[in-house]
């Protein structure tokens, strides 16, 4: 159904639903303390459910429709790549909103930052694994080189972190040529022990040097982010964030500030990577994941191709690192172990590899449920392996399978993943 | 360089797979303008010669001249920006990308604009055009062929390598793709080495050709004199015709 017509659907729907409510919902008869009835109108109530009501409606007509409509012989694959893009709208809106909902306090916008760092990690992530075809199961790596990068810049040379954040990018980058080389020849199964390998041997040694990162024992005191300069603290002395523009001194002002930080960062994870796809260059990295014989007949320069990609991935896992390390203000090489690496490429796996939206869904779901599941203990591990297994049944190819092409002349139209498998064509 | 300089010259050529001698001192040339056929039996070492010349595997001794130039120790893509454009066997196209995208990828590494080779390409297979905006994947046997072919042409090659466009195609696609190769060689020039079982149709079509046996060059002459040598029919031709 066009949006319009599912627009209008929606519009009669929540008619007839106020002219049902406005009596049983909106006004109710109470008995007053004197005995005596009396009329109480209840219109934020009414108000509550018709939105519902219009928003449950225009749900059925732009999603639910469509599906059965396809069964007379349309596509369900462009009603769903619209009702994707309207849905990452949608998730965005909520995202930059998110700190001024009323009922979101301290520890949700905690939360938040914990599910947006995944999300920009899978972002990144999704560049080897999803769009180059690149099985990396070491990229916590790159994380945890970003972290130190910070760490030890800032506590050996008295960097900020505006200085550091782009030299952790650029550290993990040049980490993840180094990886790029050895593994130029390996794909599939072979490609994934090497990274792994190369995942331990970077938190090994981040463990066994002592002297440079303190070992077991981590690096604390890590400089706390400026805003442009301003500290956040609570003294309200006019060089801090608080006093300076003359606010209240409270400590949910860096929270929010890190929230907003790491959604940039998350943000233009996804912005490059929607842009390079449309470049020669990602276009070639999904060529190279489709198959990399043709590549060569094609005369695409396979080993830049392979290493631009993982550098990209690294530098973006660097950044996420280095927002990681300046939020904790501690690190030790126990925040880098393979579940790490696991665990964002579950996301990435789980969201569909390749697909922008369906990653930031998979954060979301996986993050946010192992918090949701916190009352459970250990049986939290189970409840979410059954939650994967579930997902990857019922949609095999994740949970947004479908790609869009980069380049059409005429009209767009997205593609399913169905019918098609892995195979050679 | 002389004006007569083969477009290709392959010189003693000898690949390995390990120990394995695959191709055992080929030597073949191709004229500009012509279309070069070379055949032979599973395992002879065709599509082997067709990869070793665009260095993958690279062969370990002989050499390979692109119109005099010697190109055998030349990374891939540079030999394939030298205007060498190869189809490969088992046509590998991209299966989850669209037409359209398939065929963009066939200029990306010549830094070409796309639009005049799709153009053309289009022109040569409508059915590509009807399809573009579908997954290469889901396209039959025949389409997927036209694609590999078309994606080879997007990078304009002076010399189009390819390696078995007739392979699981039912007789009347794979006519009209030979009838397609020879509209690009009548019409443009087209320079083409094509390697083939279907001896029959591969050698009615190519102006020269060449027998390939377990590594080495055994016969070669006009694509009529090696249709009428009787050695020929009973090997390739299936004897009782």
């Amino acid at each position: 159904m066009a949006f319009s017509a599912a627009l209008r659907d929606a519009a009669k729907a929540t008619a007839i639903a106020f002219g049902l409510f406005v009596v049983m919902v909106g006004l109710r008869t109470d008995v007053s303390p004197t005995g005596a009835l009396f009329l109480r109108t209840r219109w934020t109530e009414l108000a509550m459910v018709c939105a519902l009501v219009f928003a449950g409606r225009l749900a059925i007509g732009l999603w639910v429709t469509p599906r059965f409509l396809t069964n007379a012989g349309g596509s369900l694959a462009a009603p769903l790549a619209k009702a994707g893009a309207f849905f990452g709208m949608g998730l965005l809106v909520v995202a930059v909103v998110l700190p001024a909902i009323p009922g979101i306090g301290r520890y949700e916008l905690d939360l938040a930052i914990l599910v947006l760092t995944y999300v920009m990690l899978g972002w990144g992530l999704n560049i080897v694994v999803g769009l180059a075809g690149l099985l990396d199961l070491g990229y916590v790596a790159f994380y945890a080189v970003g972290a130190y990068s910070y760490a030890l810049l800032a506590q050996y040379f008295g960097l900020s972190f505006w200085v550091c954040l782009p030299l952790a990018g650029i550290l993990a980058a040049f980490w993840g040529i180094l990886l790029g080389f050895p593994v130029l020849r390996l794909r599939g199964d072979y490609l994934a022990i090497v990274t792994l390998a190369f995942g331990e041997i970077i938190r090994i040694v981040l463990l066994n040097w002592v002297d440079l990162t303190g070992g077991p024992n981590g690096i604390s005191g890590i400089p706390r982010p400026t805003f442009f300069g301003l500290p956040f603290n609570m003294s309200g002395d006019p060089g801090t964030f608080a006093g300076f523009f003359g606010l209240e001194p409270s400590p949910t002002h860096r929270v929010v500030f890190l929230y907003y930080l790491i959604l940039c960062l998350a943000l233009l994870t996804n912005w490059v990577t929607i842009r390079i796809r449309r470049q020669p260059i990602g276009r070639a990295w999904e060529a190279l994941r489709e198959d990399e014989v043709a590549c060569r007949a094609l005369g695409i320069n396979v080993t830049n191709t392979k290493l631009t990609a993982f550098a990209l991935g690294a530098m973006f896992g660097g950044f996420a690192g280095a927002f990681f390390a300046t939020r904790q203000a501690f690190i030790s090489p126990e925040s880098f172990t393979f579940i790490e690496s696991a665990i964002i490429l579950a996301i990435v796996v789980l969201g569909g590899l390749g697909s922008q939206v369906g990653v930031a869904v998979a954060a979301i779901v996986m993050i946010g449920g192992f918090e949701l599941f916190r009352d459970l203990d250990e049986w939290r591990m189970l409840v979410f392996g059954a939650a994967m297994v579930i997902i990857m049944v019922l949609r095999p190819r994740g949970l947004v399978g479908s790609r869009t092409p980069t380049v059409a002349l005429g009209q767009k139209r997205s593609i399913g993943s169905d019918y098609v498998s892995e195979g050679r064509g | 360089m002389s004006a007569s300089a083969p477009m290709l010259e392959v010189q003693d050529l000898r690949t390995f797979y390990g120990a394995v001698e695959a191709l055992k001192g080929v030597s073949l040339h191709v004229d500009p303008g012509e279309i070069v056929t070379l055949i032979g039996a599973n395992g002879a070492g065709k599509s082997t010669l067709l990869m070793s010349l665009c260095g993958d595997p690279r062969a370990r001794s002989g050499r390979i001249l692109l119109e005099g130039e010697d190109i055998t120790a030349m990374p891939t893509h540079q030999i394939i920006r030298r205007g060498v454009a190869q189809s490969p066997e088992g046509r590998r196209i991209f299966p989850r990308m669209t037409v359209l995208e398939n065929l963009i990828m066939g200029a990306q590494a010549m830094g070409h604009d796309p639009a005049p080779g799709l153009e053309r390409v289009f022109a040569l297979f409508p059915r590509l055009n009807e399809r573009q905006g579908q997954r290469g994947g889901t396209l039959s046997g025949g389409e997927q062929q036209m694609l590999a072919i078309g994606r080879a042409l997007m990078s304009k090659p002076r010399l189009l390598l390819l390696d078995e466009p007739s392979l699981g195609l039912a007789p009347l696609i794979s006519r009209q793709i030979f009838a397609a190769i020879k509209a690009l060689n009548e019409s443009e020039g087209l320079t083409v080495l094509l390697v083939e079982q279907n001896a029959n149709q591969a050698l009615r079509l190519a102006h020269r050709g060449y027998v390939l046996v377990t590594g080495r060059i055994t016969m070669s002459g006009s694509g009529a004199e090696l249709l009428a040598r009787p050695e020929i029919r009973d090997a390739y031709l299936g004897g009782g015709h």
